[in-house]
């Protein structure tokens, strides 16, 4: 754990007791249950808004704390522990994307709309079941939008799209020229393929040329801080599972075989942790941004895959069944490895950083 | 000279550091610039010239080389902050550190903690001067990592010790003065019943064999003991300490091997620039060999969380004044990179980065080659990476031993 100030150690410490006592994994299993295509409780959301977590990185001027990425990260790890399911990473971003590329005039109208949780908003970028930022065919004309995309996350709770075009990053709002498909993936959270047929849209036009990788980096450290809450989590259920669960009279943590896994998962999570607050701390102090989010995506994706599968494996068959939990985390791990990049993508970029 | 109750700090590390740049220009010489220090390595001693010598007496008398032990012995006296700033000039006048090897990495801080004033009066000071070259007695034939289970005995003959055994891997042994060793007095206790004590390694007795490694270098030797005298005066601590005393000073030795620095400087090259000298870029100047490139950049992406997991438990470490939880993986995870990355060079140099001698083979090739072979022993020696899995197991996940 990165050493932490006093606001950050008591925002952490609010977000682990809200999210361990108001919004355990049972909450999530009633948004399953819904059936509602946005899939959050909006009640919860707006008791977060009101905690300022929407508010985190927007500047004070515009109704956040500005606290940044890190911070941040510490929130959003914290739900993702109990697979809290929100729109709040999906707005961050959102929101970031408007602190580096808005107007004077697109962050007042926006962003203290966004930090009161009044707003949900969300990127739309991909136009096929891969990220690639490099295939983006969607264009404006005459201050209309028109094109597909793929895949958005909270696009059916969202109110306001971030979303790109060959030529830059536009806002679009839902309603006339907006319309979605859902897609239903194995997370059961809020996907959808949109359509923008003539959106009214009005460019970002700050943040200079690497406006859009600048967003991305940010959605991949704060998408990574989840993955972070869900590793940590499957981890130590995992462990308290083999203390407990007894055969061949012997508890299972007692089998060298099983003490060895979990010492490679820890060394795998340390570093894992590690990557992860760097690539936030790296945001919050613009130096090596680009490099520090490729490290702690990856890192994110290839231990939360690997303890993901382990905690199915280390569970046994009891871990197979949906009554318990460990089978969600699996399910909303690939989608959250495949988002923003997954590991081929960002070692190619990792290489293409360092010019190999 | 006044008392200041509040000295400022700052003025103070100035004056300091100018003191450093005057002792350096004053006596540092310019043909030993940028050299290594013959002394701290296990690869043996290279003869000293008398500029290494008049170098590592210069800062001997200082005790600028253990700049952080206590003056009474030999050390510097000086604080963490003063000793980064000789850390810090030395580096920029390329001068290197004279004073090193197992004296300084494991035995000092061990004998400062537990070892009575006497020794301390003995044996720091010549450390701290570099005139003595300490080794580890530990391994055995059947000690290995059940190092408890060692069998070199001393026998209690009222004021000496009588030892006969064998030792192995021991470290330099073949230039070693001394030895710091851990030897059973008692039979009937498996782990209280050994003893830390220091042998003379030119007392009659004493037989030392390097042995060839698979790298081809002599690192290491088989050190025998035959009815070999040892005063009790060397013992250190208590008879039936040694366990205790024993594996304080292997967390020093994990220490040096995980977090050191020669394993930064090592990785300094990226693999991606080397991987290009060797092999075909394509026209947007990437390796061509898209297989070798995912590899490399897969690597590089774990090593670099390796090196921030090594920055971040010197963080928590330093704010919970205490050892973090997660430096237990640094040794394993540390270790097994290193070898990856040997493995990862020599794919990308083919057989060229297989050389074992010859002229057609840059330094850098052979060196590698070698390194390679002998960084098999990082995961072995220190407690093997499984035994360091049941540390981390055990210790810090709580998982019990089978019952």
């Amino acid at each position: 754990m990165a050493v932490l100030n006093e606001e950050q150690e008591m925002l952490r410490d609010m977000a682990r007791d809200w999210a361990t006592n108001e919004s355990p994994v049972t909450e999530f299993r009633k948004v399953r249950a819904s059936g509602e295509p946005h899939a959050y409780n909006t009640d919860a959301y707006a008791t977060m808004a009101e905690m300022g977590w929407a508010g985190v990185i927007i500047p004070e001027e515009h109704g956040g704390s500005d606290f940044g990425f890190l911070s941040a990260g510490l929130v959003v790890e914290e739900l993702g522990k109990t697979l809290t399911a929100s729109p709040l990473v999906a707005t961050t971003i959102a929101a970031s994307a408007i602190v580096l590329g808005g107007s004077d005039e697109q962050k007042a109208k926006w962003l203290p709309k966004l930090a009161s949780g009044e707003t949900v908003a969300t990127l739309a970028i991909d136009e096929g079941a891969h990220h690639d930022p490099s295939a983006i065919e969607t264009s404006v004309s005459g201050g209309k939008l028109t094109g597909k995309k793929a895949f958005v996350h909270e696009a059916h709770g969202a109110d306001l799209f971030v979303v790109a075009a060959k030529d830059g990053l536009y806002l679009v709002e839902k309603g006339d020229g907006v319309s979605l498909t859902t897609r239903k993936l194995t997370d059961q959270r809020s996907h959808a393929d949109m359509n923008f047929d003539g959106a009214a849209a009005e460019k970002l036009e700050g943040g200079g040329d690497s406006l859009l990788d600048d967003v991305l980096d940010r959605a991949r450290v704060l998408t990574a801080a989840e993955m972070l809450g869900m590793a940590q989590q499957v981890f130590d259920t995992t462990l308290d599972y083999l203390k407990q669960r007894v055969q061949f009279n012997q508890v299972l943590a007692t089998f060298q075989a099983l003490q060895h896994r979990m010492a490679d998962l820890f060394a795998d999570l340390a570093q894992m942790r590690s990557a992860v607050e760097a690539g936030l701390q790296a945001v919050d102090g613009g130096f090596g941004v680009a490099h520090a989010a490729t490290i702690a995506k990856a890192e994110a994706n290839r231990v939360l895959h690997t303890i993901s599968n382990q905690g199915i494996q280390l569970h046994g068959g009891i871990g197979m069944t949906d009554e318990y939990d460990v089978g969600f985390y699996l399910k909303r791990a690939r989608v959250l490895e495949s988002a923003w990049g997954s590991s081929s993508y960002l070692k190619d970029r990792y290489a293409k950083l360092a010019s190999y | 000279m006044a008392t200041q109750l509040e000295p400022d700090i700052h003025a103070d590390e100035d004056a300091f550091r100018t003191e450093v740049q005057q002792f350096l220009a004053a006596n540092f010489p310019d043909e030993l610039k940028n050299k290594g220090n013959a002394l701290a390595g296990v690869d043996g001693p290279t003869d000293e010239t008398p500029a290494m010598t008049a170098w590592r007496e210069a800062v001997g008398e200082r005790g600028w080389g253990t700049p952080t032990w206590p003056k009474q012995y030999g050390g510097g006296g000086l604080t963490k902050a003063q000793a980064k700033i000789i850390d810090q000039e030395f580096a920029k006048a390329g001068a290197y550190n004279p004073i090193g090897g197992m004296g300084v990495m494991m035995f000092g801080p061990t004998l400062l903690e537990y070892g009575s004033e006497e020794q301390k009066m003995e044996h720091i000071p010549p450390i701290c001067r570099g005139e003595i070259r300490w080794c580890q007695g530990y391994s055995e034939p059947n000690a290995g990592s059940d190092l408890a289970n060692l069998q070199t005995f001393a026998e209690d003959k009222g004021d000496h010790y009588i030892v006969n055994g064998q030792k192995t891997w021991t470290s330099g042994g073949q230039w070693a003065d001394k030895c710091f060793a851990i030897v059973r007095t008692d039979k009937s206790d498996k782990h209280r019943g050994i003893s830390f004590m220091l042998i003379d390694m030119d007392a009659p007795g004493v037989e030392v064999r390097p042995i060839t490694m698979i790298s081809g270098t002599s690192p290491f030797c088989e050190t025998f003991f035959d009815n070999v005298k040892v005063p009790k005066a060397n013992l250190v601590g208590e008879e039936g300490q040694g366990w205790t005393i024993g594996k304080r000073l292997l967390q020093h030795e994990r220490t040096n091997i995980s977090g050191g620095g020669r394993l930064a400087s090592m990785m300094g090259q990226s693999l991606g620039d080397i991987a290009k000298k060797y092999g075909e870029t394509d026209a947007a100047g990437e390796l061509a060999d898209k297989v070798l490139r995912d590899k490399i950049a897969d690597f590089e992406i774990r090593w670099n969380s390796f090196l921030l997991t090594a920055r971040r438990a010197v963080e928590e470490s330093k704010a919970q004044g205490g050892v973090s939880e997660i430096s237990s993986v640094l040794k394993k995870l540390g270790t097994k990179l290193s070898q990856e990355r040997s493995e990862l060079l020599i794919e990308i140099r083919g057989l060229q980065g297989l050389g074992w001698e010859g002229e057609e083979f840059t330094d850098g090739e052979l060196e590698a080659v070698r390194g390679w072979l002998f960084g098999k022993a990082t995961t072995i020696y220190g407690g093997s990476t499984e035994i360091q899995n049941n540390i981390i197991a055990k210790r810090v996940l709580g998982m019990l031993d089978h019952q």
